[in-house]
């Protein structure tokens, strides 16, 4: 049985395949809804020790438009942490105020330590390079929408996947569902050896490429991440690679896609998508900025219980 | 074919079958530096089961098998016996446990459990190869990794 009531939300990893189709069922009965007062008298804490404007935004938005409050802050420089206060005695004086938590933080591993301390429910709005789940779920969701289905999809993988979070996270979500992977990022930015091994373990089909020439045909989906300037020691290797991994309407002419191909990014972009792309039916990357809010109002509501 | 021995203790408890590369790690765990009596650290002896064993005699002191089953990290093939007047009056072998509790540093530079005071904790996702899974941030920590606390 399904049971999200007083559940922390820390790492797609804790969700089985059941669960994460529960919460897309109900991204999309929210969708649906205009705004309600489910969570009417409720009061969420948004604890940001990290700046994360879209991320915050998205859930106030989402808690307000159920008829909830927000209190919180969005950056630790004011908070009791900045005077040395640790985060688990933060947390449990913040609870006594609130009904949810919603943390970001620096360190991996904080999320899990919020919710081993709280005794009300905290949901991890990103903890280092570690997990982003609400993320992950409206990633899910969008593929889900504009793919008609989540099942046996062929999904290539671009850009900064060695350090790129939301690639692991997806990947690994993925994996319930029978998907066929291609990973595609210069030799020095590929996914970490032992999470191949997680993949290869839950019986994923994996494959690892240095372009999207050759393979581009085969692809339902291309989830499309940032490389970082800063990653690289060399320059002048930075502007090798970045031509390779830049998609543009005519790159991904020239190279041949299926029609119905989807580009995802998690934003924000800054040279890796061109405009050029924007005005395609390929380009759903705004839609899944937009899906974050049906997607945190079901986490919400479920977790709250004022779903049964 | 004679060859040196680690003399007999009267009574405590001996750690045999150690690999012979980890017996000062399992020294270390075992806080062997603040015992009062007798420790008796043999390295390098033959052994029927691994080419160069370890042993570690320790006069006084009877290990149970949640502290064997720490051993059992570093040195999986270990086992314990208890000695009562010279003779084994118990024999286990060391389990490696699902949770490890507050003695594998995380090597994540990055994780809270390195930021803040709090106990350290690791899942056990494989025994042999042993690997480890960090119950805040996730890494996965193998043989090479680990560092005891
Ligand atoms: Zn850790």
């Amino acid at each position: 049985m399904v049971r999200f009531k007083q559940r922390d939300i820390i790492s797609i990893r804790h969700f089985n395949k059941e669960e994460l189709l529960y919460i897309l069922d109900l991204a999309k009965q929210m969708e649906q809804m205009d705004n309600t007062e489910l969570l009417k008298g409720k009061v969420l804490a948004s604890l940001f020790f990290e700046p994360s404007t879209r991320t915050r935004l998205s859930f106030e938005s989402s808690m307000k438009r159920l008829g909830g409050s927000v209190i919180g802050f969005a950056e630790s420089g004011v908070s009791s942490a900045a005077k040395g206060e640790s985060l688990s005695d933060s947390i449990k004086i913040v609870e006594g105020y609130c009904d949810i938590i919603v943390l970001r933080h620096y360190l991996e591993g904080s999320a899990q330590l919020a919710a081993d301390v709280a005794t009300i429910p905290v949901i991890n709005a990103g903890d280092g390079a570690n997990q982003h789940p609400t993320q992950t779920f409206l990633d899910l969701y969008t593929i889900q929408k504009t793919k008609g289905t989540l099942e046996g999809l062929t999904i290539g993988f671009l850009g900064d996947l060695k350090y790129g979070r939301t690639v692991h996270s997806l990947a690994y979500a993925l994996s319930h569902f029978g998907a066929e992977m291609y990973f595609i990022s210069p030799p020095s930015l590929q996914l970490p050896n032992d999470f191949i091994d997680v993949l290869k373990d839950r019986k994923v089909k994996c494959h690892e490429n240095e372009s999207l020439r050759g393979i581009s045909r085969r692809l339902d989906v291309i989830y499309c991440t940032r490389i970082q300037k800063e990653r690289f020691a060399d320059p002048v290797e930075f502007e090798k690679v970045r031509g390779i991994y830049r998609l543009s309407r005519a790159m991904l002419e020239e190279v041949g896609i299926k029609n119905d191909l989807k580009v995802l990014h998690p934003l924000p972009r800054v040279d890796e998508m061109d405009d050029s792309l924007d005005a395609t039916d390929f380009a759903v990357y705004f839609h899944q900025a937009r899906n974050g809010v049906p997607v945190r109002k079901a986490i919400l509501a479920a977790v709250l219980g004022a779903i049964a | 074919m004679k060859h040196l021995d680690v003399a007999a203790i009267k009574d405590g408890s001996v750690i045999d079958h150690i690999d012979s590369k980890s017996t000062l790690k399992v020294a270390d765990l075992l806080h062997i530096q603040n015992e009062e009596q007798v420790v008796l650290v043999g390295i390098n002896l033959t052994s029927k089961f691994l080419k160069k064993k370890g042993i570690i005699k320790i006069e006084g002191k009877i290990i149970d098998q949640k502290e064997a089953n720490k051993i059992a990290l570093i040195a999986p093939n270990a086992t314990v016996n208890i000695i009562k007047d010279y003779e084994v009056v118990k024999k286990f072998n060391t389990v490696i446990p699902e949770i490890i509790d507050g003695i594998v540093k995380c090597f994540n530079p990055n994780c809270v459990s390195n930021h803040n005071n709090i106990k350290t904790k690791q899942h056990v996702v494989n025994k042999n190869p042993i690997r480890l899974q960090c119950h805040y941030c996730e890494r996965i920590m193998g043989a090479k990794d680990i560092v005891l606390i």
